[in-house]
């Protein structure tokens, strides 16, 4: 009956093998996409309720109990994630249905989508370090190919950087995983984090959980985001938005799972570590946000700030930080996917992704002008919206533990934030119009309906944060008390 | 028979980052390639050298391999295969494009 956990992976992997072979039929396959990422968000949605009601769900794979084969585990704080990332992407990918070019349609975009998917889905439920890495290389992998889909100059050149950077944070994640490896003898993630309560962590284990800090800094983007602004702003507007919604978010949950579980007796130094680079990823981000006169860049440094911010909760870990950093996660990916699209609008209706270009937008275009508004003031964490419940549980939680340089820097963050997008909401949209009615480009029909879902969406959390909220306190409770997952994964066995 | 290998690690390593850290394409996807076979004889050298048994075909030997280390390697071969066979078709599609596969020129400005 557990078998279902599995198909959140395999369902994408799947019908993404079964588009390879439809690949000139461009409209079929997104339709087929969508239904697939549909049905996956459904029985993420069923996997959640029956992780509330039974308790965290595992699948041994073959059969091999713990900690000897590989296993899924289904807990509320990767069940939501997958439920989020599922969603995001049907969004998404029916975005790219109205709005993509033909050349984008036939070129294998929605068979690698599909397995990007199920690359960020096998990430986030898997329970073995291990199968951690291929499934981030499945979606790395996919990733890749999406950088370079569409074929552009610019498009190459920064896929060489980042697919280079890639290659070497997944070796140090290979290295991190054999030091363990000959360190504890197991990669089991429960058993992992079993051991090492039972050794203590050593000065030794310290410091491979440092180097696995580093790897998953690499990919979600925290302090070592050099990589992300120019990869995340050269591909066509659709990858963007899953990258920026998708991919760092699966860094961070790594974070989270191992910081949380395994390397938790050392905070001192670890949290430490995460805390400082979390600071100094709010300042950079916040920094770069400011800095640029080109949308896509501005979009892609709030990305970096947005990493910066849930990171502060990890760096605190008292169970209202890590509420309020699952909250927010939820909340980042719905905005982030939101703002990358409207901006992807913005660019194909005005045809430069420079400010200068853009005037007036508000006058042609009111409901794109509101919806971005919605969306700033949502990145912002503007009180009825999505963002607002996890700043106020980061926020005051910082100020219980006493962390108030990062409370500072995580709420000056949010006004940058907030700056940054005015910015571009005062030269964008306010102003003299420079197209007249008679020479606007009209906008096609159904391409802000995508959009408006994700506005919804913000607003939905925001108001029905109590009914989320069963699902985010047990999804905290289980990242803030191990024991929980390891009882779980181990059985009575131990 | 372990400190052989750790050092042979350390020497691949070596050179590879030397390799990554030139400026042409081509040395940095061999720099990859060389990077990813150290670590592979790194995870092999973790599991333990020992001389013993075939795992889990017999019940007489005292020592038995362990199997996980070389479970893992095969993994991260195939995947690395993957990697750059993919980043070799990319390097080639950037120099048709870029006509340049020096990565100091692959730069970019903000007016392309």
């Amino acid at each position: 009956m557990n078998n279902i956990l599995v198909l959140p992976m395999l369902l994408p992997i799947i019908v993404g093998v079964l588009l390879i072979f439809l690949r000139t039929y461009g409209r079929i396959q997104a339709w087929i996409s969508l239904t697939a990422m549909a049905l996956t968000a459904g029985i993420s949605g069923y996997l959640l309720h029956k992780v509330q009601t039974d308790g965290i769900i595992r699948l041994d794979f073959g059969g091999w109990e713990p900690p000897f084969g590989i296993l899924f585990v289904a807990d509320s704080f990767a069940v939501l994630l997958v439920l989020t990332s599922s969603i995001i992407t049907a969004i998404c990918l029916s975005y790219a249905l109205i709005s993509t070019s033909k050349e984008l349609q036939t070129m294998y975009f929605y068979p690698t989508v599909l397995f990007l998917i199920a690359g960020v889905n096998g990430s986030f439920l898997t329970g073995d370090m291990f199968n951690l890495f291929v499934c981030f290389e499945v979606m790395l992998l996919s990733s890749y190919v999406l950088l370079t889909l569409g074929n552009s100059k610019r498009q190459l050149r920064e896929a060489i950087k980042y697919v280079s950077i890639n290659i070497v944070s997944s070796w140090f994640f290979l290295v991190a995983l054999a030091f363990l490896y000959g360190a504890v003898g197991t990669l089991n993630m429960a058993h992992l984090a079993d051991r090492v309560a039972e050794v203590g962590q050593t000065p030794l284990l310290t410091t491979i959980s440092i180097v696995f800090l580093i790897v998953f800094s690499l990919k979600a983007g925290l302090l070592l985001y050099f990589w992300l602004p120019g990869s995340y702003s050269s591909p066509p507007i659709v990858t963007s938005a899953l990258f920026g919604a998708l991919l760092t978010k699966v860094g961070i949950y790594a974070l989270f799972r191992v910081f949380s579980l395994i390397f938790h007796h050392q905070p001192e130094i670890t949290h430490t570590v995460i805390g400082i680079m979390a600071a100094l990823t709010l300042i950079g981000g916040s920094l770069g946000a400011i800095s640029f006169n080109d949308l896509r860049s501005i979009a892609a440094y709030n990305v970096v700030i947005a990493v910066g911010f849930i990171l502060v909760g990890l760096a605190i870990a008292t169970p209202a930080a890590i509420a309020g950093s699952i909250y927010y996660i939820i909340h980042d990916m719905v905005a982030k996917a939101l703002l990358f699209l409207l901006i992807g609008t913005m660019i194909t209706l005005s045809g430069t992704s420079k400010m200068a270009g853009m005037s007036g937008l508000m006058k042609n275009y009111p409901l794109l002008g509101w919806s971005f508004f919605v969306a700033m003031l949502s990145l912002a964490g503007i009180p009825p919206l999505s963002g607002f419940i996890g700043k106020v549980l980061i926020s005051s939680a910082a100020i219980d533990n006493g962390s108030y340089v990062l409370l500072a820097l995580s709420l000056l963050s949010s006004i940058f934030v907030l700056y940054s997008l005015l910015r571009v909401f005062k030269n964008c949209f306010w102003g003299e119009t420079i197209v007249s009615k008679e020479e606007q480009l009209p906008l096609r029909r159904g391409v802000l309906i995508p959009c408006l879902v994700l506005v919804g969406l913000t607003i939905l959390i925001g108001l029905g944060t109590e009914s989320m909220s069963p699902y985010v306190t047990d999804a905290a409770e289980t990242l803030v008390n191990p024991s929980v997952y390891i009882d779980a994964v181990l059985g009575k066995i131990q | 028979m372990e400190s052989l290998i750790i050092v042979l690690v350390g020497v691949l390593t070596t050179v590879a980052i030397y390799l990554v850290l030139s400026k042409n394409v081509v040395r940095v996807i061999l720099g990859t390639a060389i990077l990813s076979h150290a670590v592979h004889l790194l995870i092999l050298s973790m599991g333990g050298l020992k001389l013993g048994a075939v795992p889990l075909l017999g019940e007489e030997a005292v020592n038995y391999v362990d199997a996980l280390p070389q479970a893992l390697i095969l993994t991260a071969i195939v995947i690395s295969f993957a990697v750059t066979a993919f980043i070799l078709v990319l390097a080639y599609r950037a120099y048709q494009e870029l006509g340049t596969d020096n990565l100091g020129a692959m730069r970019g400005s903000d007016d392309e």
